[in-house]
């Protein structure tokens, strides 16, 4: 395996990828007591439409989702029970742009690494375990639909992308999931489970070259070809509506408001964007940031509120979640910020809390794997953010912000409590 | 990674672990106190209106520059429910690499926080303890908003009317309302002086700098009598004979499950590793016989799990299904819990248990998040040991053991939040 080091941050890399196209990275953590592996699908909730051997496939709403649960699903037994057995424990989770499998345990790494790979690389799917996980999958989407913070990000979704592979739910509705079959997940697996499409990535104290072996022996030997993807988008910049409003039992106004960023950058290039565009919104929306306390003081926000930028279907997209009696006001008090020139001084502060930021996140298995895979994906190293973000200057970051934060691009989805 | 507890001034005392693993450090200051209803409000704001602003760094701009500096390390406030004591404090979280006296800054400011909070003739800011009063009054009224939340909240606040532990660790929105800034700086007063105070600190530290670095940062805290008489009382048994149910409607699809079991006997000289086996045997683990029936077999539910709460002596199992799979899911946990006392679980299930606790119980020193609340945990219920020992305990947990530990268990309470029956279309 390849070996980078990293002095700076004190962390070594190894990485490699096999003929069957399969990429491994893997960070050792001397002294850790718990390994993490998360073996990663560059398949989500927005990959709905694809061509598989000439024929396009239309999947419903929730299903890389719904794969994702019956992936923990072998003739020997499920996931759960072989790695409880274990004391490990494997979950699993979807976003718009990935299926992340992963396992943590604080012994027998390597028997649990094999059979993540083995679980996940081996399709089994039968009208009865299929019908079986509809009633679980049914009760996750009503939780999730009785959530206000995710019925407020949904509608904001549907404002900026209308019906589709974002503006849909990633799990699905009690309707869309009826029509997934055990044929469907076959197709979605054989389309996008194939190595090359894949990524590994590990932490812990271990070894790198034991993970290697494991990998070359587990997964396919060969990869089948890189699924062809259509998302339908409309990659215009402006949202498709720009307000909706509808009422929940809550306690305050819920709101989520949302901007398009456009097509997402690819290889080394998403890397700056990405840390442009996070240290623009820290120093706009940050929590030490004039426009957030001038709003925090004056009582239209309050600690709720967070930001949170996706790249996903090949775009990319911000939004601002919260609680606020006047959610307009909130957002206008929000956009403000984005004409008024920076601080050199608070702007040469917030870069630096943002690598100290980044050093934190490295303590963090979780963040620090699923980032080498995000990377991966994204065809950039996550790990040379440090040096990046040293290059970026308050010109780059305003004019960035000033760009893509023009406050007719902003669509504002709020839900209110119900009249007493 | 060694754990070092000494009493640094009288009634605070440091818990510091040395570790060369990390790149962060993580310190934790908390005041502790009775929970109590005319207090615990009192007590929620207090680390929220200090985060406003000190005598050196008069507002959040400025406290936020000086974070900023110190490479992006973070100083929130914490509010905690422990048993039946309340927790409230700062947590700082901060890199330690490229500052050799990272730690020092990081105690100095945790200090002037605490302790140097911006004032104007001697009581705290008008403006800052209204503004955080509404927040907070928020935050109580937000709890609504997650379902999950609300129903352990409310169950528990129903099940225990006549127990401290019913009130939450925000306290009310009746004494919420009632802050106001002259009475809160005399309750401030009163608070530093009388509580019992724990740090940890987790990091590349040794103990004699940590506790050099915090005596010195405390060094104004003023210290009266003590009020060390906190702690949490346990009830064995049941309230009434049976179970008692409580049902409330709002506007959700899904029902929310919240039940709450008494440990009973099982608390008289409490096995610790037992109890966490038998709770990871019935519902901790996502290879648990809840997991395994309710879940798995039945497909009623996405989440089920329980948890223990072994200061107060409870044990909670928590669900989301279908209002029209209440009777159903109901007597499948009933069905379970009485599995579990009849011995009626395999060897497997058993080991299972076992080596989940102490894999989980191990894990923990890779995290000093979760480190700083196992240590406060064993300090207040009188334990020494660490994340190793509780693993070997936990290995050597019997079949009798887990049959002795779920003997006691008698549900007290059941909570069931649900879809409004108008919005059921049944007929």
């Amino acid at each position: 395996m390849e070996r980078t080091d990293y002095p700076t941050l004190g962390l070594v890399v190894y990485k490699t990828t096999l003929p069957n196209g399969l990429t491994i990275l893997v960070v050792p953590r001397p002294g850790w007591r718990r390994a993490r592996a998360c073996f990663v699908a560059n398949y989500g909730g927005a990959d709905r439409r694809f061509v598989l051997d000439g024929k396009t496939c239309d999947t419903p709403a929730g299903v890389a989702h719904y794969l994702e649960h019956k992936m923990f699903d072998m003739p020997s037994g499920t996931m759960d029970e072989v790695f409880a057995g274990r004391g490990a424990d494997a979950d699993a989770y979807t976003s718009e742009a990935v299926t992340n499998y992963h396992a943590r345990c604080t012994d027998r790494f390597g028997e649990n690494l094999r059979d993540l790979l083995a679980f996940v690389s081996t399709p089994w799917f039968t009208p009865e375990t299929v019908e079986k996980e509809r009633g679980i999958i049914g009760q996750e989407i009503a939780e999730s639909e009785d959530d206000p913070a995710f019925a407020a990000y949904m509608s904001c979704m549907g404002l900026l992308f209308g019906a589709g592979p974002l503006g849909d739910s990633i799990v699905g509705t009690a309707q869309s999931i009826t029509a997934i079959t055990p044929e469907i997940l076959s197709v979605c697996h054989k389309a996008f489970y194939v190595p090359a499409n894949m990524v590994l990535a590990a932490a812990g104290d271990i070894d790198p070259a034991e993970v290697e072996r494991i990998a070359r022996e587990v997964p396919p030997a060969e990869s089948g070809p890189l699924p062809q993807r259509d998302y339908g988008l409309d990659l215009g910049l402006m949202p498709l509506e720009t307000r909706s409003e509808r009422t929940m039992d809550v306690s305050a106004p819920q709101f989520c408001a949302g901007v398009k960023l456009g097509p997402a950058a690819m290889g080394p290039e998403a890397l700056k964007e990405r840390l442009t565009a996070e240290l623009a919104m820290r120093c706009l929306w940050g929590g030490h940031a004039p426009a957030y306390l001038d709003l925090y003081e004056k009582g239209l926000l309050n600690d709720a509120f967070h930001y949170e930028p996706t790249y996903a279907a090949g775009v990319g997209y911000v939004c601002l979640e919260g609680e606020s009696p006047d959610p307009e006001a909130a957002l206008a008090g929000l956009l403000g910020a984005v004409d008024r020139d920076m601080d050199p001084a608070f702007f040469a502060r917030q870069k630096k809390a943002m690598l100290g930021g980044f050093i934190r996140m490295l303590d963090d298995f979780y963040d620090l794997t699923d980032a080498l895979a995000e990377g991966h994906f994204a065809g950039f190293d996550a790990l040379a953010a440090p040096v990046v973000l040293e290059t970026l200057t308050v010109s780059d970051v305003t004019a960035w912000a000033r760009e893509h934060f023009a406050p007719s691009r902003f669509a504002l989805s709020v839900i209110r409590p119900k009249e007493a | 990674m060694r754990s070092v507890r000494r009493e640094i001034m009288p009634g605070v005392f440091l818990t510091s672990l040395q570790t060369d693993k990390f790149k962060t450090g993580l310190l934790r200051a908390c005041l502790l106190a009775p929970l109590d209803r005319e207090t615990a409000a009192k007590n929620a704001i207090l680390p929220s209106v200090l985060c406003r602003g000190t005598v050196r760094y008069p507002d959040m701009a400025a406290l936020g520059a000086r974070l900023d500096e110190l490479g992006g390390a973070e100083l929130s406030p914490t509010v905690r429910k422990l048993g039946e004591i309340q927790a409230v404090g700062l947590a700082a979280d901060f890199v330690e690499t490229g500052n050799d006296a990272a730690l020092e800054d990081m105690a100095a400011l945790l200090g002037e926080v605490l302790l140097a909070p911006n004032t104007r003739g001697g009581l705290l800011l008008p403006g800052y303890v209204e503004s955080e009063r509404e927040k907070l009054l928020e935050d109580i009224r937000a709890r609504v908003n997650d379902r999950t939340e609300y129903a352990r909240s409310r169950l528990l606040e129903l099940m225990c009317p006549g127990e401290a532990y019913a009130i939450d660790a925000l306290g009310d929105e009746e004494t919420a309302a009632d802050i106001g800034y002259v009475a809160l700086t005399r309750h401030y007063r009163v608070l530093l002086a009388s509580s019992p105070v724990e740090v940890f600190y987790c990091g590349a530290a040794d103990p004699d700098r940590v506790a050099a670095a915090m005596v010195d940062a405390l060094s104004t805290l003023p210290r009266g009598e003590l009020d060390f008489d906190i702690g949490t009382d346990i009830r064995l048994n049941t309230v009434d004979e049976g179970a008692r149910v409580f049902t409330e409607e709002m506007d959700v699809g899904q029902g929310k499950l919240a039940m709450g079991w008494r440990l009973g006997d099982a608390m008289e000289d409490p096995d610790m590793a037992a109890l966490r086996v038998m709770n990871a045997l019935l519902g901790g683990s996502a290879g648990s016989k809840l997991f395994a029936a309710v879940r798995e077999k039945m497909s009623l539910c996405y989440y089920i799990y329980s948890s223990l709460d072994l200061m107060k002596g409870l044990l909670l199992i928590e669900s989301g299904v279908d209002p029209a799979d209440y009777d159903k899911a109901l007597a499948e946990i009933g069905r379970q819990v009485q599995a579990l006392k009849d011995g009626d679980f395999t060897n497997e299930e058993l080991t299972a248990a076992k080596r989940t606790v102490s894999s989980d119980t191990l894990a923990l020193l890779d995290d000093p998040e979760r480190l700083e609340p196992f240590w406060l945990g064993q300090d207040l219920l009188g334990l020494d040991y660490g994340p190793e020992e509780l693993a070997a305990l936990a290995e050597d947990v019997t079949r009798g053991d887990i049959i002795k530990a779920a003997a006691g268990l008698a549900c007290d309470g059941v909570y069931f939040l649900r879809s409004r029956e108008e919005e059921d279309g049944e007929d």
